[in-house]
């Protein structure tokens, strides 16, 4: 391409940076999206990635269908409440370093659906990086929600992204959905004895401490 | 004199009890006159009202005669008819025949503090599903039926849904923590 003979003219042979700033760079520019295409949002989703909008422009556009290969879970569409267990496993088993986007009214807040069946925002289940309103987004909405991700990883520590340690993770409850009860003394009974949903993970402990 | 001819025109939607009732409906009645306890027709559309202890008799029946041959359930679904009415709860049955291309609907009306009806899942199979989907947003209760859990929600769901005292939002806000 010609790049090379631009970059050695301009630049020393050795360079001096932040350890953190090199992995952030290498980890910003391919940002693997896990599918989690939800309902209309992933249309919009697909089309960020075909010829017109071309999310690998950023490097964001290899859909992975294993969480264990994925770096950033777009959640696109309305999490319902069965599925938001589902929703948290997947979470879990994707590697550090990870990022959700919340794509659309509905992950974001429910949207128009305010009923018992959908979860009133995603955030309620996973921690959300971006949030990108509309209903559903343009595809463009999407790619410049890529690219305050990236943004947001330059600023990142990789101290804050370690994996959750084994021994730790082995302590996590399955995934389940809490009852619903009319609020009785019961329910504060078993609020009590349930042991935490599933362990923080080690950015999740970090940001409400 | 003027309601003469408004009598003469033919009226397009025949109460049950001025015009001769439909061969299905007469076929039931032929056969056992207590399952027929009310007939509903509207739209085109028959409706045979059946008590509850009666309805698999009736199923079987319309299943297996040669003039009905209703082979096909086409689906299965309760109505929960408001917190103050008695009775409550209706499950209707939607009967399809892939032979005689005719349809009939049958309906069981329920207590609110007795929701139990018999399994037609030993008629048609294909209630099976259509069963625990009614169970679990109406919470009728199928006797016989061979798996009766959830389908739709949650399993760990408190409550059925679709009925009208059901709050919208549900009973409290959705967290994992």
């Amino acid at each position: 391409m010609g790049l090379e003979n631009i970059i050695a003219e301009a630049l020393p042979e050795v360079l001096t940076t932040r350890l953190d700033s090199l992995i952030n760079w290498a980890r910003k520019s391919s940002l693997w999206p896990a599918t989690f295409g939800l309902a209309c949002c992933a249309i919009e989703m697909m089309n960020a990635t075909s010829s017109r909008n071309d999310l690998a422009r950023f490097g964001a556009e290899v859909f992975r269908a294993s969480p264990r290969q994925a770096d950033v879970m777009i959640v696109s569409g309305r999490v319902s409440r069965k599925m938001a267990p589902v929703l948290r496993r997947i979470y879990d088993q994707m590697p550090e370093p990870k990022w959700v986007i919340s794509m659309g009214a509905c992950a974001t807040s429910g949207g128009v659906f305010d009923n018992y069946a959908i979860v009133q925002g995603v955030d309620k289940i996973v921690p959300v990086d971006v949030y990108i309103p509309g209903c559903p987004p343009r595809p463009e909405m999407l790619v410049h929600a890529v690219m305050m991700l990236q943004e947001k990883v330059m600023k990142d520590s990789a101290r804050d992204r370690r994996d959750v340690p084994e021994e730790e993770a082995r302590e996590a409850v399955p995934p389940g959905t809490l009852p619903v009860t009319d609020g009785s003394s019961a329910l504060k009974e078993a609020l009590e004895q349930s042991r935490p949903y599933t362990i923080a993970s080690r950015h999740e402990r970090r940001r409400s401490s | 004199m003027a309601s003469e001819p408004e009598n003469n025109e033919p009226n397009p939607i025949p109460s049950s009890e001025a015009a001769a009732p439909s061969p299905l409906v007469a076929a039931l009645q032929r056969e056992h006159a207590e399952w027929v306890t009310d007939v509903i027709e509207a739209f085109g559309e028959i409706t045979v009202v059946v008590p509850r202890e009666h309805i698999v008799a009736a199923c079987s029946f319309l299943k297996a005669a040669p003039d009905t041959r209703f082979d096909f359930l086409a689906d299965i679904c309760g109505a929960d008819r408001g917190v103050e009415e008695e009775p409550r709860f209706e499950v209707n049955y939607h009967l399809f025949s892939t032979t005689k291309h005719h349809r009939l609907r049958l309906k069981v009306l329920l207590d609110e503090e007795d929701t139990h009806v018999a399994t037609v899942t030993g008629v048609w199979r294909t209630a099976n599903w259509h069963e625990r989907e009614t169970f679990d947003l109406f919470g009728v209760i199928f006797d016989g039926h061979p798996d009766l859990r959830r389908i739709l929600l949650p399993e760990d769901w408190q409550g059925h849904a679709l009925r009208k005292d059901f709050p919208l939002r549900g009973y409290e806000p959705y967290s994992l923590k």
